[in-house]
């Protein structure tokens, strides 16, 4: 056996003293194949060492939270005897190596994670980051990611209702591809990932295990370089039939009572469930991987151990029952195979043809892995000034408009949604387009909403205020379509966690999520933390990714858009306020003045959850006609939107107290803008929480019209809106 | 229009299963809960239909569709019982892949091609009823434009050109495109049988089937089976 040298540890990012803590444990040397395990248990992606500390800061319960953070998914109770399990992951990494099967594999991972606790997995939303398009490889990557999401998705049968893309240069190196799932069940027919009862079988189903995707994990904890193409071969292949046939015969063998415990074969595939399935159920396991269904022959068992080969499931059986299992998965065509048993000893023991290969506590690596207290700065890196530069009077004011309504981050996202199956199964009340997606449950008279939200501009000006923002908006868009904010699941994408100024970004962006769930009563029940996204030392924007859901009663959906002439048009919440400092977040900032400076837009939670309890009940009360909340671009690019229906609009704004293009443009958060033909209800409900309303003018014709600074044609604008994406990627 | 129908009788329906079919609940759903009928489903390795009425052969990746559209499907046992059942005169429907199949099968002709922008498409669209006069689409006046949506990548119906003269000629042009999302020859969306008695068609009807999907179009299409069934009870009594 070959010793192990210091370059081998280097290849597999196991530190000095980790090393020391490894030896410490194993008592002795680990092998080659051990030094695997525990590079992939231990490394960032499986063990959050960085982040750890800092996530136990997050809010994690409610009356509603069944499970917490720890399992495959977080769960809430929705009532009536049914429960939904949620969470959303990243799949950063491979999506810019190989971006069509980095994305695919991406949902396909994700869509276990909900299944794997007996979920039926009904939405799927993706919230993607690139570089502008006018890059070649971003426009490549964008392509890319947007088929494999679409290939997998669409071929498993689960439909894409929604999500967010968004366009940074800080992305071009590092395209973020963070998936959300959500999954319905019996709220009393959970599934854990936990290897009970001595003697019972451990079971392996699913797809063959291949050389694909060794060490992904380790891959996906490391800053790029310029040889970055050549881990190519790290990338896992996906197969979202064989997914859809695991999907149908795991919840069908779940029927049957005789699985105890269960798990996906995600990153870090066969090691991480067996030890983690040991190490909740404080249990060991001992398998032999001469018993595991192979695709090739001649494979080693660190290759094993480590392969990433995707659809792949572990389940532990009730002892004596092994059959009715087996017969389910014959029944749909799939491999399984008993390749060991739990044991009492709490060890993972892993054997070839009988002979011992790897011998670790379960415990060692899926809970005593080291936890860091990275060093911090004060101040978290900050790639612009405070200082606003000096800005001319706008030109044309109708001519920005058509820049923002055109540009890279607020055009129609057609022509990726339109790729998406947004409706199979039949439950997407409103889906892509609309402020949040309404899926309803069919066995129950509710519907959930659920909503993506992430802003790297405001989070590279101030991670704590940006991540209070995105948690702001993302309950608002909720709100927006009529659904009580519930629950929440974060993906936290940054740089190098060993920079202290990134450290800073993570610290601040955690605790302003804290602050933020803490408040909206809307508890983190899971989710995922992507480090180290930076090429060639460059780092992304700061980019918490934040997926809430909401629940409402099943209704007809509320259009965003006009209905018809004459109704009546609210800025609910009011016009805000905003200064030079706070409006270098916005997209104005960055598409007209192509700049990025001071502090993103001011919040006030305490007034924006009145305007959210406001507008809920204007919705599920239908004392309003149309409802859009206003984000990014501001009011004037909300009405637009809300003309894109073919009613356009004159509105006067209130009394000027901004620059005109402050006022048109800015985007202070808690408001919405409605149209109503009962102006008393929308009144009286507005009295009611204490939220300001201005009513800006009266729906009708064919244009825009905002006081003396906007007028335009309503369908040219829509026509420039909906083209801009194809036209930018040349396929119209 | 269907609401003067009597529904005195219940038909059932059977809709196939295969690996990979995702559209089969909707199918079963549109039929029982939104229509009101039985429904049931008939298991790919099933060598009988049963005593259904009226069989679906639902959307969805049948065994994955890795090989071609719907190549593998038509070697199942299920399809074997699907052509004996059609071949008497039993009521098939195929929707999206459905369709895929019932050409591969050879109980439709022609077949269906990558779309013109290759890329797959989910969108609501309009499709004019060409013909009244089958057991589809008999409470559908010809002319008559209805929404269904469509959801797939290989779409694009192509056939000879004799094969759609003919098709022409015989009236076995069930819908057609009225704005073309996938370069489907002649605007084709979907077709009849010799025999009338099998409909293959790219869109979704039962998408279109529920209010809270923003559209009941396709309840019309499930209504004319059930009338054609009625009336033909009608007049084998």
């Amino acid at each position: 056996m070959s010793a192990i040298i210091p370059e081998i540890l280097a290849a597999h990012n196991i530190t000095p003293g980790e090393y020391e803590r490894i030896l410490t444990i194993l008592g002795r040397e680990p092998n080659i194949t051990e030094v695997g395990i525990f590079s992939v248990m231990w490394s960032e992606h499986c063990s959050y060492k960085s982040s750890r500390l800092h996530l136990r800061k997050l809010p994690t319960e409610s009356k509603m939270v069944l499970v917490g953070p720890g399992e495959n998914a977080g769960i809430i109770d929705i009532g009536d005897g049914w429960a939904i399990a949620f969470k959303i992951e990243s799949h950063n990494h491979p999506s810019f190596i190989e971006p069509f099967q980095g994305a695919a594999t991406g949902v396909g991972g994700i869509l276990r994670d909900i299944f794997t606790m007996g979920a039926r997995p009904i939405a799927v939303m993706d919230a993607i980051r690139f570089g502008p398009l006018n890059g070649a490889r971003s426009r490549r990557i964008l392509e890319g990611v947007v088929s494999g999401i679409s290939h997998y998705g669409n071929c498993f049968g689960v439909p894409t209702v929604g999500g967010e893309t968004m366009f940074e240069p800080s992305y071009a190196g590092n395209p973020l591809v963070n998936v959300f799932a959500l999954g319905i069940f019996k709220h009393d027919e959970v599934f854990y990932g936990r290897a009970t009862g001595l003697g019972n079988p451990v079971i392996y189903v699913g797809a063959k295990t291949g050389k694909d995707g060794i060490k992904g994990a380790t891959m996906a904890s490391e800053e790029f370089s310029e040889t970055s193409e050549e881990k190519r071969p790290n990338v896992q292949v996906g197969d979202p039939f064989m997914e859809k046939l695991l999907l149908e015969a795991c919840l069908e063998a779940m029927k049957t009572g005789a699985i105890v415990g269960i798990q996906d074969m995600g990153a870090a595939g066969l090691t991480c469930s067996t030890c983690e399935m040991g190490s909740r159920a404080h249990t060991g396991i001992e398998i032999d991987l001469a018993l595991v269904p192979r695709r090739e022959s001649g494979m080693t068992p660190y290759e094993t151990m480590l392969s990433e080969s995707q659809e792949r499931m572990l389940l532990v059986a009730e002892k004596g029952r092994e059959h009715e299992i087996y017969a389910v998965f014959k029944k749909w065509g799939l491999d399984a195979a008993e390749i060991g048993v739990v044991t009492g000893d709490g060890m993972l023991r892993v054997k070839e043809n009988g002979k011992v290969v790897a011998e670790i506590s379960n415990r060692a690596l899926a809970d005593e892995a080291p936890v860091y207290n990275r060093p911090f700065d004060a101040k978290p890196y900050r790639p612009a000034p405070m200082e606003a530069p000096a800005m001319p009077p706008a030109a044309d004011l109708n001519v920005d408009l058509r820049t923002l309504l055109t540009s890279d981050d607020l055009c129609s996202k057609r022509w990726i949604w339109e790729q998406y199956d947004y409706m199979v199964r039949t439950n997407t009340v409103a889906g892509p387009g609309h402020d949040a997606a309404i899926v309803r449950i069919k066995e129950t008279n509710s519907s959930v909403a659920m909503a993506l939200d992430g802003n790297g501009r405001y989070c590279a000006l101030d991670p704590r205020e940006g991540a209070k923002l995105i948690v702001a908006e993302c309950c608002r868009n909720l709100s927006t379509v009529g659904a009580l904010p519930v629950a929440a699941t974060n993906n936290l994408n940054f740089g190098n966690p060993e920079k202290p100024a990134i450290m800073a970004q993570i610290v601040e962006a955690v605790e302003g999520l804290a602050d933020a769930c803490r408040f909206f009563e809307t508890p983190i029940t899971g989710g995922n933390v992507s480090l180290y996204n930076e090429t060639l030392g460059e780092p992304i924007y700061p980019t918490p990714v934040v997926g809430i859901v909401g629940l409402m009663k099943t209704a007809q959906p509320k259009p965003v858009t006009f209905a018809r002439a004459g109704h009546q048009v609210i800025l609910l919440g009011g016009l805000g306020t905003c200064d030079d400092t706070h409006f270098g977040g916005t997209q104005y900032a960055k598409q007209v003045l192509n700049a990025l400076w001071g502090l993103p837009p001011r919040l006030d939670m305490e007034y924006e959850r009145r305007v959210q309890a406001a507008i809920r009940e204007m919705v599920t009360s239908n004392a309003v006609e149309s409802a859009h909340d206003v984000s990014t671009g501001g009011v004037a690019v909300a009405l637009a939107r809300c003309c894109f229906g073919g009613v356009g609009v004159e509105v006067a704004l209130p009394a000027r107290t901004m620059r005109p293009e402050l006022a048109l443009f800015h985007e202070a958060p808690s408001r919405v803008l409605v149209s109503t033909s009962d102006l008393a209800a929308v009144e009286h409900i507005a009295g009611k929480h204490r939220v300001p309303f201005h009513l800006l003018g009266t729906t009708g014709g064919a244009r825009l019209k905002i006081g003396d600074l906007i007028d335009a044609d309503i369908e040219t604008l829509r026509q420039d809106w909906e083209n801009a994406l194809p036209a930018k990627l040349g396929v119209r | 229009m269907w609401q003067t129908c009597s529904y005195w009788s219940s038909m059932k329906f059977g809709v196939v299963v295969f690996p990979g079919s995702n559209c089969d609940h909707d199918a079963w759903y549109a039929t029982s809960r939104n229509l009101g009928q039985e429904a049931e489903f008939i298991w790919h390795d099933s060598s009988s239909v049963g005593d259904v009425d009226c069989v679906i052969v639902p959307g969805g990746f049948s065994y994955g569709d890795y090989l071609r559209c719907g190549a593998i499907a038509k070697f199942s046992p299920v399809m074997q019982a699907v052509k004996k059942y059609a071949a008497d005169g039993g009521l098939v429907a195929g929707f999206c892949n459905g369709f895929q199949i019932l050409t591969e099968s050879g109980l439709l002709p022609g077949a269906l091609l990558m779309n013109k922008g290759v890329k797959y498409i989910c969108r609501p669209v309009g499709l004019a009823t060409a013909t009244a006069n089958s057991p589809f689409t008999n409470q559908l006046k010809a002319g008559e434009v209805v929404t269904y949506p469509i959801a797939h990548g290989e779409g694009l119906y192509y056939a000879d050109g004799r094969t759609l003269d003919m098709l022409e000629a015989e009236d076995r042009i069930a819908f057609r495109y009225t704005d073309n999302p996938n370069g489907s020859l002649r605007n084709i969306a979907g077709i009849l049988s010799e025999g009338r008695n099998v409909l293959g068609m790219m869109p979704h009807p039962e998408r279109a089937s529920d209010p809270l999907m923003g559209c009941t179009d396709g309840l019309k299409l499930f209504q004319s089976i059930v009338a054609h069934h009625s009336a033909s009870l009608t007049t084998t009594k």
